[in-house]
């Protein structure tokens, strides 16, 4: 089991809202769940409205000069994180399917994604 | 109640700082312990000691220093985006080979592991931001 601060194992969410460039917000909450994943928690990630944009395939960043960090999304696995929710509503009015991201996802409704956010204990929302 | 706190964006531009420094002052005075305040993203800017706002507003960085010592919190600015933004301690400036340090009394410059050790640790993390 896992070995957080005295063997304690929390649920924890980070909510991604916001575009992968643009802020920094997207860069800094993967860092803050790569950092994290020493410690073992049970972790899930939400992608909500441009947060959605964050899995997108494709990502060509040579324009902006930043480092296009798409690719750490797929290295999830390798940190058993594996849970990755997308809101459905926020795919489809982008006009995104699961065939556009770059890993594997649930795709889930408003009603499914409060109920599982209401399961967590802790949200880490950036 | 043990409460964490999550402030990610700096002083002024936002109201985030204002608000968790509102809230915290009055779960302590509730009697409530906070386990640690720890500052992300901009939020790291709450740590400068070299803000001089004008004197007829209220000095951001002071009320948090002045409440760390007040309460003896903890206050964390994480060290990877500290040193993005600029906000230096003593032996960050050195090892970055900086002529100066920045960081205002009462903050400490640590890693993301602190900030996932307050999830753990508290029964309830509280975040603040834009």
């Amino acid at each position: 089991m896992g070995e957080g601060a005295s063997g304690v194992v929390k649920k924890f969410m980070y909510v991604n809202r916001k575009a992968p460039y643009g802020t920094i917000y997207a860069l800094e909450s993967l860092e803050v769940v790569l950092i994290g994943a020493a410690f073992e928690q049970d972790v899930s990630l939400a992608f909500i409205d441009d947060g959605v944009y964050q899995l997108a395939k494709g990502q060509d960043t040579k324009g902006l000069g930043v480092k296009n960090f798409s690719p750490t999304f797929r290295a999830l696995e390798d940190y058993d994180v594996t849970k990755l929710y997308v809101a459905r509503a926020s795919l489809e009015d982008r006009g995104l399917t699961t065939e556009d991201l770059v890993v594997p996802v649930q795709v889930v409704d408003e009603q499914e994604m409060a109920e599982i956010m209401d399961g967590q204990d802790v949200i880490l929302s950036f | 109640m043990k409460l964490g706190i999550l402030v990610n964006e700096g002083p002024y531009t936002h109201q985030a700082s204002d608000t968790a420094y509102q809230f915290v002052k009055a779960a302590l005075e509730k009697g409530h312990e906070i386990f640690r305040v720890f500052f992300y993203h901009d939020g790291v800017n709450n740590g400068t000691r070299l803000t001089a706002p004008p004197q007829d507003d209220r000095n951001m960085v002071r009320c948090w220093s002045e409440l760390a010592e007040k309460y003896k919190l903890d206050l964390v600015v994480c060290v990877a985006a500290a040193q993005r933004r600029g906000l230096l301690d003593a032996n960050e400036a050195k090892r970055h080979g900086k002529n100066t340090d920045n960081i205002a009394p009462g903050f400490r410059i640590s890693g993301l592991g602190q900030l996932i050790e307050t999830g753990i640790q508290a029964d309830r993390l509280v975040v603040f931001g834009d």
